[in-house]
């Protein structure tokens, strides 16, 4: 993040400066932020706190609130696996513990070479599909176990050919 | 009007109140726990979160929050039937599945609303046996103590915090099991912008917030032979202690409070309202000085620890503009441990100074390193009563005496400080006396009292017009200061009290849930002490002029600003 901060806090900056009215505006801030930065620390939430003239103890009440929004780095490829109770009844545990032996990774954690982060969602929203996952943002719906591998190696080779 | 039945009896009452507010005008009484009407702040807290009050509708089959249901015409409401009351004691019996049941050792026990609830409620078992929460406590701090395990998530504190005062340190965190009201990071709260108020020690309706106690060091220091402990008692406390002891709300015991604390042991009882005339004499000659040397006007008082934290991080840019004087309880400690401890041939080393005050901001304040350690304890009223019941001690039967000398004489200036308006009052009379040569006619300025959360009057001086600001409650200063730095403020002095209602109202009294009628009870006590003093005006106390005569000089001498005064810090805003 050092590098290139303050371009980036300038970009939070002018989404916030053109919103009509910050009153009411923190969730939608924090999912710019997050898209921004990656994930929100300490000093984004601050920064945010300050912006919309609200106390930091509420922007961590409502970032702790919502387990879409992280506090942690994340890795290069991002699974989210929806675990609501529509993918839950279809299987999306198997599906989770698939990634975890795979990735050779605990879910809610970023692997120690920074490629991966696997992490447990509620619900996404997306229950006709279920169970779903999203990939860097790209949802995949109606999963068995074994399309696992083929997006995980989807993934790298995505990265090789970078 | 709108036509309800409760039980069976008939009410009329406005529209847009609650089921509760109607059946409390019938004498009704349905328990509640998350709702809190802080009348005396100027809100309320009413989530409807604990379901505690909830009541019977005829002709509804779900039973709702009494709390927060508005009533309409022909409502007909059951708050004692089998299945509401039965509601009541599973939610209670719910809160205590997950709820510490350490009561025996509890700072709360016998002041904690769901003791009071399970009590009650004929509650005799631990029904639910199920998963508790954990969490660190934060003991961070001089002067509160978190501890959410014992929290029940009624969220009164964060309503004072947020709401009334507009510090925000509060906010609920993580959801489930795990939540809890914590701060911004889960930081100690010694690490965000608390200007330790106690107004949330105060709401907190368990032992979730509880003050520091400081007892045991106090005792340690009255047993030791080598230490000479003096204490002093703030304006407030004689007039709420009694209450400690089943007396009438606003009762004054100031006799009894000096008879206890030395029978406690102090070696020597003071008054701290000689300190505040003290204060006066320095707050009112800065005041004039401003305004002859065209000096930063307004002047805002600085008595309150908590309200100079606030401006210290929340209007950094403004810090010349509080009056540097210390408050009471510190210019006290500085005067004991030099002029107090010649005068009694005592080495100041060996001298301890104790500060009983209705504040748990005075705890944080005498370790900010600006005062020097010159306060070594500070006590609330709660310990101090607290002592008194260790010790054995028959409150009632206490008979009255008075202050020892050198630093217990105090004018009726002094004793208006522990109110909100009694701090500029008693600066107005001095000030009066300085512009015109002559006392007030009348030493009540009657324009400057009341309970308003903002108030501001203009008293005549000879050819002065003092244009005069009072603000109570942090949210209602912030307003004030806005204007301030946005150069809108016609003032020439403003005072400020963190606590709606004043110094009466503390954080470290018996608690008083922000209700009107007590705050206001206890204000009117120090008024009537006040008209009762023989001397009205901080200058004419005798001690005090012997103090600048042997010692200080005169107000504002360089002496009194090495003692008496004081500095600021700039602090971060979130």
């Amino acid at each position: 993040m050092e590098k290139n901060e303050k371009a980036l806090f300038a970009e939070l900056d002018a989404h916030i400066d053109a919103l009509p009215s910050k009153q009411g505006a923190l969730i939608s801030v924090l999912h710019k932020a997050q898209d921004i930065f990656g994930y929100l620390p300490r000093e984004v939430q601050t920064h945010v706190a300050q912006k919309l003239d609200i106390p930091a103890s509420k922007v961590y009440g409502v970032l702790t609130f919502y387990s879409f929004f992280t506090m942690t780095q994340k890795g290069k490829n991002r699974v989210n696996v929806c675990m609501g109770t529509a993918c839950f009844v279809r299987g999306a545990d198997k599906i989770l513990h698939k990634f975890e032996r795979d990735l050779n990774m605990k879910a809610n954690t970023t692997s120690e070479d920074g490629l991966w982060s696997l992490d447990a969602l509620r619900c996404i929203g997306a229950c006709g599909l279920a169970p779903i996952i999203t990939v860097n943002g790209k949802s995949h719906g109606r999963l068995v176990e074994d399309d696992v591998t083929g997006i995980i190696e989807a993934c790298l080779a995505e990265e090789g050919g970078k | 009007m709108v036509n309800i039945k409760i039980n069976n009896l008939a009410v009329q009452v406005e529209p847009g109140t609650t089921i509760l507010e109607a059946a409390r005008t019938l004498g009704i009484n349905i328990p509640t726990l998350c709702y809190m009407n802080m009348e005396g702040a100027g809100c309320k807290n009413a989530p409807g979160s604990c379901r505690v009050c909830m009541v019977e509708l005829e002709g509804r089959a779900n039973l709702v929050p009494a709390c927060v249901t508005e009533v309409w015409e022909g409502m007909a409401v059951r708050t004692n039937t089998p299945r509401a009351i039965k509601t009541r004691r599973t939610v209670v019996e719910l809160f205590l599945s997950n709820h510490p049941k350490d009561c025996l050792v509890c700072e709360r026990n016998r002041h904690c609303e769901l003791q009071t609830l399970a009590a009650e409620l004929n509650i005799r078992e631990n029904k639910y046996d199920g998963k508790m929460a954990r969490h660190e406590k934060d003991t961070s701090s001089m002067s509160l103590i978190r501890d959410p395990e014992k929290c029940i998530l009624c969220r009164r504190c964060e309503t004072m915090c947020n709401e009334v005062q507009t510090v925000g340190v509060y906010s609920a965190v993580n959801r489930s099991l795990e939540t809890t009201v914590s701060t911004a990071f889960n930081a100690p709260v010694t690490e965000t912008t608390c200007t330790f108020c106690g107004q949330c020690v105060s709401v907190c309706p368990t032992g979730a917030l509880t003050q520091t106690n400081h007892t045991s060091e106090v005792w340690t220091a009255i047993a030791d032979p080598e230490k000479f402990v003096v204490v002093q008692a703030a304006p407030a406390i004689r007039v709420a202690l009694g209450e400690m002891f089943g007396m009438a709300v606003g009762a004054r015991v100031t006799g009894k409070m000096v008879s206890g604390l030395r029978r406690l042991g102090f070696d020597k009882v003071y008054d701290t309202n000689f300190a505040a005339d003290l204060t006066v004499m320095e707050e009112a000659n800065e005041l004039l000085d401003r305004i002859k040397n065209g000096g930063r006007l307004p002047i805002l008082t600085s008595c309150c620890p908590a309200w100079v934290k606030f401006i210290e991080h929340q209007f950094p840019e403004l810090l010349d503009v509080p009056s540097t004087c210390k408050s009471p309880h510190e210019m006290f400690g500085a005067i004991a441990k030099t002029y107090l401890a010649e005068k009694l041939g005592v080495d100041p080393a060996k001298m301890v100074v104790v500060s009983i005050m209705p504040c748990l901001a005075k705890k944080y304040e005498s370790a900010r390193e600006e005062m020097g350690r010159n306060v070594d304890f500070v006590l609330t009223t709660r310990e101090l009563a607290a002592m008194l019941r260790e010790a054995g001690i028959n409150f009632h039967a206490l008979p009255d005496e008075d202050f020892d000398n050198i630093m217990g004489e105090s004018t009726g200036a002094g004793t208006i400080f522990g109110t909100t308006g009694g701090v500029i009052e008693a600066t107005v009379r001095t000030a009066v006396h300085a512009l015109t040569g002559q006392n007030p006619a009348d030493a009540a300025f009657t324009q400057l009292r009341g309970t308003d959360g903002i108030r501001e009057a203009t008293v005549k001086a000879g050819d002065t017009e003092l244009k005069i600001g009072i603000a109570n409650g942090l949210g209602n200063a912030r307003k004030l200061l806005e204007a301030v730095r946005d150069g809108k403020s016609q003032y020439h002095a403003i005072e400020i009290m963190a606590c709606p209602g004043g110094c009466v109202a503390g954080g470290g009294q018996p608690y008083h849930g922000n209700n009107q009628s007590i705050i206001k009870e206890r204000a009117a006590s120090l008024y009537v002490i006040d008209g009762e003093k023989p001397l009205r005006c901080a200058h004419d106390n005798a001690e005090i002029k012997a103090l600048y005569a042997e010692f200080l000089e005169k107000p504002g001498s360089h002496k009194a600003h090495d003692l008496l005064h004081t500095a600021y810090v700039k602090r971060e805003k979130v």
